[in-house]
């Protein structure tokens, strides 16, 4: 069986989730073995995510414990485990989501098995389940192949598209989880939620990242987050501005911050360090504004223009509203 | 208490990767400690100096270059070091069984590694380190402090910050945000050259996942450059996205 470990925050699904059915089922159809989904959280959050997922996989088993709201990382690993183990999974795919991140490889050690970690493509070749991962600060590919069985997969968010439901209505299935008490060692208690007032950063089709050239945190609003409200974008930072203070940490695009490849990135008064580039590289088209003509970020630009963010911005906002 | 803090020999963000015959030649690359595991060394020495610990292990696992990696941590002021030598290409479920062990035989509560090293962009090591010593793990400090018996921090989750707490011993990794790393001074330089630094034989482990092919990806970008004044440049942009690029 291919399992896929389904996401979802407060039972609303996330489209990692309809990504990971889409490598699942091409997993499943290429080993000629079955597919369900796993759905963790609080009863609330499980129950209305199981049915909003029966849709997309023609079993979902649903694990109700308020340990697994919570967000803890062993008592997510456990609840895991046991139902692989349980259903005899081959292959257990989840999203490389922070919490993926950290809940993979311990499924993976757990179960015996191999890990292909933060995926960009997964498929099936002789047998053997062969996986793309960007290495070295992302600047490369690296095809890989599990030398060993159960697999675990962790699917960089973004690299699927989301899959489309199924012809039929999946069946929903109660699991119970015999946690144990060093699964519930950890305290996790939410300190502050980035607002989500609007699209969520790695699900976003448009980004709009703004880098230290913008001056100030004034200057940040009235034209990176200007600009992303026309757009209906997400809105994104460099490190140098999150070491500022202007922007939160949530926001942060790189290296040590999030993973982004929207169909549209466009990068204002930054300058396009390696360790940025890694988290956007991916971006199907990306557009550059910077004063200087040899910034780093015009290598990688599909567009740029040359000049001062304060004037191109508002230059570009009247020019798409003026597209008819 | 003892902290071990785990540190990778890595290719410097700014080397230039070459292409080789079969993908990527890293021959011309300069190697040095990784910047996220350096975060993990920096917290554990100020943990240390907060005497909340005695003793600071740091830990490696690689090709014999990577001691360059432990002496810059001993130059930092970690207290000794302990590489576990190999040449084979092991991926992080393949590591932790052994690193877990010499972080039992050190008898340390803490553990600290970067959150994700610069060379495999893998941020497995930590959750696996936890995995196999059968610790709580808390990935993405940006806040550490070892309170009574246990540590309480602040780390990013997938929509914005949690804090937490556990009873020692515990897995953290570390990243940006959770301290300013210092430098090393040419004193203690000179003195990380008469600190120990034990390199061990890695006993047998075997590779769970195989590396078939490496390449540098060659970006097939647009690389157009709008000319014109700032309101010519940006009614072409907004055309272009439009009509060529049709991402509007
Ligand atoms: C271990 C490690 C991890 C890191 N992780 C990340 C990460 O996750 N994300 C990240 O972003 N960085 C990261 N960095 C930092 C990275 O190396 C850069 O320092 C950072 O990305 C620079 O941000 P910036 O482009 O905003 O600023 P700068 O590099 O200072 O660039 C500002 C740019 O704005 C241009 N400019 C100035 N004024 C104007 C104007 N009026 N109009 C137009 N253009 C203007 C300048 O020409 C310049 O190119 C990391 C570094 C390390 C060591």
């Amino acid at each position: 069986m291919v399992l896929i470990v389904l996401d979802h925050a407060a039972g609303t699904p996330r489209r990692t989730a309809f990504e990971g059915v889409r490598a699942g089922r091409r997993l499943a159809e290429a080993l000629g073995v079955p597919l369900a989904g796993l759905v963790l959280g609080d009863a609330d959050g499980a129950a209305a995510a199981a049915t909003a997922l029966a849709a997309f996989v023609p079993t979902v088993y649903r694990a109700a414990d308020p340990a697994l709201a919570a967000g803890g990382h062993e008592a997510r690993t456990r609840a895991i485990v046991d139902v692989a183990r349980s259903v005899g999974a081959r292959v257990v795919l989840m999203a490389a989501s922070r919490s993926g991140q950290a809940v993979a490889p311990r499924v993976a050690l757990r179960f015996g098995g191999a890990l292909l970690e933060d995926v960009t493509d997964v498929r099936v070749e002789a047998g053997a389940i062969v996986a793309e991962r960007l290495t070295y600060l992302s600047r490369a590919v690296a095809t890989v192949r599990a030398l060993a069985e159960p697999v675990v997969v962790s699917v960089k968010p973004g690299a699927f598209a989301a899959a489309e439901a199924s012809a039929a209505m999946g069946a929903v299935e109660d699991v119970t989880i015999a946690f144990e008490e060093s699964d519930r060692v950890a305290q996790v208690e939410p300190a502050g939620r980035a607002a989500r007032d609007r699209v969520a950063l790695e699900e976003a089709d448009v980004v709009v990242c703004g880098g230290r050239g913008l001056g100030d945190a004034d200057a940040f609003e009235a034209h990176v987050v200007g600009l992303a409200d026309d757009l209906g974008a997400a809105v994104a930072s460099t490190r140098a501005v999150v070491d500022a203070g202007w922007r939160p940490y949530a926001e942060q695009v790189g290296q040590t911050g999030k993973s982004v490849a929207p169909k549209l990135y466009v990068g204002l008064g930054l300058s396009g360090a390696v360790q940025h580039l890694s988290g956007m590289n991916r971006s199907g088209v990306i557009v550059a504004v910077n004063k200087d003509p040899d910034a780093p970020i015009f290598k990688v630009a599909d567009y740029g223009v040359v000049g001062d963010v304060r004037e191109v911005v508002p230059a570009l906002r009247a020019a798409l509203a003026a597209l008819d | 208490m003892t902290i071990v803090t785990f540190v990778k020999h890595v290719p410097d963000a700014e080397a230039r990767l070459g292409r080789g015959p079969d993908g990527l030649d890293l021959g011309g690359a300069s190697f040095a400690l990784d910047g996220m595991d350096e975060y993990g060394v920096e917290q554990a020495l100020r943990l240390r100096e907060a005497g909340a610990a005695s003793e600071v292990v740091a830990l490696a696992l690689g090709p014999a270059r990577s001691e360059e990696a432990l002496r810059s941590a001993l130059a930092l002021g970690a207290d000794r070091a302990v590489l576990l030598e190999t040449d084979a290409a092991l991926d992080p479920i393949a590591q932790a069984p052994a690193l877990a062990e010499v972080v039992r035989e050190a008898g340390a509560k803490l553990v600290l590694v970067g959150g994700k090293q610069a060379d495999w962009d893998s941020a497995a090591l930590g959750p696996a380190l936890a995995e196999a010593l059968g610790w709580p793990l808390l990935d993405w400090a940006t806040e550490l402090a070892v309170e009574g018996d246990g540590i309480v921090a602040v780390h990013d989750v997938d929509d914005g910050s949690a804090r937490w707490a556990a009873p020692l011993p515990a897995v953290v990794t570390a990243q940006q945000g959770l301290n300013e790393p210092r430098y090393p001074t040419l004193p203690n330089i000179m003195k990380a050259k008469r600190k120990p630094l034990e390199r061990r034989p890695l006993a047998a482990a075997s590779a769970t996942v195989e590396t078939i092919h490496v390449e540098r990806p060659a970006h097939a970008r647009r690389n157009v450059v709008l000319d014109g004044d700032v309101a010519t440049a940006a009614r072409e942009l907004a055309r272009r996205l439009r009509d060529e690029a049709k991402v509007l």
